[in-house]
């Protein structure tokens, strides 16, 4: 684990990994009390569940595993007093391509993941909740089942929390191998037992109707680890770190060509393109350049190192003007990520340099949604297939000239014609590396 | 596949029952919810999960077979015919193929003498398997460790910053 057992760079903060960066800092709970453990669960007990959910809200939190939602937001579609049983389901399902921040956490502090969700639970008047891990992580579904036994030996999580009268059950529940079940409504069938096919929409989300057809709430990893620092700091003092729209810290987990890759924990908004890849990562490899980056885990649109975006700001006068943003100028938030058309997704960025060849780049991804499909909808089941055959095919020589537009068709004929939304993220690389590199694919295509 | 003559089922030993009674214990709402973890359970006692164990698991969540089949067959991790003692999954995904995963895997491949491109199609059919019994080698998807890649999950240990070169030391510490 390289880049966090080093000294953080300037630009760095870290709170979510700030334990985990400590020399000789333990999973167990003691180590976990001996560094303010449970103080924000304990500050919690003590405040009205809505002022919680607002906190959450003004703290501008926004969810950490792809798609951005306002985390306060979608807690307060749930009723406190509906007289309905909640749940809360964690998505630890962490297999976006690029991305590898959750598996730190739930192996190496998984008190502050249990902390955050009592706190949601608590806020949320729900008494049961499940934590949906990967199987894969085989170690971490035993060291976070052993921490939920340590939380309920303290009296953190089981029956009368604290002295409350609040009740909290956590179980880990382990996926099998299929990426789809990051997907929220899929995650929710296989924690059902079911096959884990995706959730039609509407409802368009699980707080209306979720695990066993009850409000529900399907919160990331990292995404709950940051209420009990919201709770810790303050949701003014938390937010302020950030960017309007985007508060607090986010978790950077850098692949591919640069000299250190790794993971970093930044304010929002705190680094541009070029200071995340020039001064935290080192850089590219000895002679080589920057060729492309893809920002948002493997689904999100390609960004080309040379490319200058037109984007909208406001002017001195308050009217909105053009501007110019080089690719390396782009600031990492959401915001500005989605104005230059990519997103800032799961944050998982992954660096290509110029001895990448972006068919064979493409086909590996193409490869890997063709693996991933559910099946479920034709444009996907087939379309992820076709694409990946014949990326595959070009990359052996066997291209043909209609080839390009082929593939932009297939593309263009899944994102919005399925079920969820694995159909745009198999479409996305497509579409974009087509747009940003049609000089490959036109040789390729022969 | 060959029909294994003997039943999973008529070797389940005492502490397997308990257990499988405990993870069941953990869904109070919906038993069918524990079919995950029971077929967890089986393949990690059995090694997989032949036509016993899926009525076996049915059976004790008041489920047909067809509800427990469909899972086996979905999901890439279960399988209906015995793997190798031991399991590496080296990772195909992006950051892994770029830091050389795919000459790793062959490496892995012809370190314990399988085929180095025989095709694996998932659907409960285990991975290549060597004639003894000893090692499967697959390609998995991303392992969410793409930081060190390329990486492989050897059973339960995830093994980062493999190079080719190393590989032939990785496996004779397996043999
Ligand atoms: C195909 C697909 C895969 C996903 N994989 C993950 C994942 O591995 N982990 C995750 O937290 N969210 C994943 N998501 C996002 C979830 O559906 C959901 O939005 C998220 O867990 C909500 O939590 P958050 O609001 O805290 O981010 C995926 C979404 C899609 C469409
Ligand atoms: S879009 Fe693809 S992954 Fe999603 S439900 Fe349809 S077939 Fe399944
Ligand atoms: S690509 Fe191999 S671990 Fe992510």
């Amino acid at each position: 684990m390289s880049s966090l057992s080093s000294p953080p760079h300037p630009k760095e903060r870290r709170i979510i990994f700030e334990n985990i960066s400590l020399p000789g800092y333990t999973p167990d709970i003691d180590c976990y009390l001996a560094h303010g453990g449970y103080e924000s669960l304990r500050k919690a007990v003590t405040m009205q569940p809505t002022e919680i959910v607002d906190a959450v809200k003004a703290a501008n939190l926004r969810g950490r595993g792809g798609a951005g939602f306002p985390c306060g937001t979608k807690w307060s579609f749930i009723k406190y007093d509906d007289g309905k049983p909640h749940y809360i389901v964690v998505n630890g399902d962490e297999s976006e391509p690029g991305t590898f921040k959750d598996r730190y956490i739930l192996h190496q502090d998984p008190h502050q993941l249990i902390e955050g969700l009592a706190i949601s639970a608590f806020a949320t008047n729900t008494h049961l909740a499940y934590i949906y891990i990967r199987c894969e992580f085989p170690h971490a579904a035993k060291i976070v089942w052993n921490a939920i036994q340590e939380a309920h030996a303290k009296g953190f999580l089981g029956k009368n929390i604290l002295g409350t009268g609040f009740d909290l059950d956590i179980f880990v529940h382990q996926g099998a191998g299929a990426y789809i079940c990051g997907e929220e409504t899929s995650l929710l069938e296989s924690l059902e037992g079911k096959r884990p096919y995706p959730r039609i929409k509407p409802p368009y989300f699980p707080a209306v109707l979720g695990l066993y057809m009850k409000p529900t709430i399907v919160n990331n990893v990292e995404t709950l680890c940051h209420v009990k620092h919201i709770l810790r700091l303050g949701a003014a003092e938390y937010a302020k770190m950030g960017t309007p729209g985007d508060g607090g810290t986010r978790t950077m987990c850098v692949s591919g060509d640069v000299v250190r890759t790794g993971i970093f924990e930044m304010p929002c908004g705190a680094v541009t393109m070029r200071e995340l890849i020039f001064d935290l990562c080192g850089g590219l490899k000895p002679g080589r350049s920057l060729k492309a980056v893809i920002p948002g885990g493997s689904s999100a649109k390609v960004m080309r190192a040379d490319e200058v975006y037109k984007i909208k700001v406001k002017g001195p006068d308050g009217a909105m003007i053009d501007k110019d943003l080089p690719m390396l100028d782009v600031v990492l938030d959401a915001s500005t990520l989605q104005s230059v058309g990519t997103m800032i997704g799961s944050a998982g960025l992954m660096v290509l340099d110029d001895s990448r060849d972006m068919v064979w780049v493409l086909n590996n991804l193409n490869q890997f949604y063709a693996h991933e499909s559910c099946g479920q909808c034709t444009p996907c089941r087939e379309g992820s297939l076709w694409m990946s055959k014949m990326t595959t095919r070009m990359l052996a020589g066997g291209g043909r000239p209609e080839d390009p537009k082929n593939l932009k068709n297939i593309a263009d004929n899944i994102a919005g014609r399925t079920i969820c939304a694995f159909g745009e993220a198999c479409s996305w690389p497509t579409q974009s590396f087509l747009a940003k590199f049609p000089e490959e694919f036109d040789k390729a295509a022969g | 596949m060959s029909e294994p003559t003997k039943r999973q089922a008529d070797d389940i030993p005492p502490a397997f029952e308990t257990e499988a009674d405990e993870l069941v214990s953990h869904y109070p709402v919906s038993k069918r919810s524990a079919s995950l973890p029971l077929l967890h359970l089986w393949q990690r006692e059995f090694g997989f999960v032949d036509d016993s164990g899926v009525e076996w698991i049915a059976a004790k969540l008041d489920l047909t077979p067809i509800n427990i089949l469909e899972l086996v067959t979905f999901y890439p991790w279960f399988r209906r015919a015995a793997a190798g003692k031991v399991v590496i999954r080296v990772c195909r995904t992006l950051a892994c193929a770029m830091a050389g995963s795919h000459e790793v895997k062959e490496r892995f491949c012809e370190s314990v003498g399988l085929d180095p491109h025989a095709e694996h199609h998932g659907f409960g059919t285990p991975p290549p398997t060597t004639a003894d019994g000893k090692f499967s080698v697959e390609f998995v998807e991303c392992l969410a460790s793409c930081g060190s890649a390329p990486v492989a999950l050897i059973d339960d240990d995830l093994v980062e910053n493999i190079q080719p070169a190393d590989v032939a030391a990785i496996v004779a510490k397996l043999k």
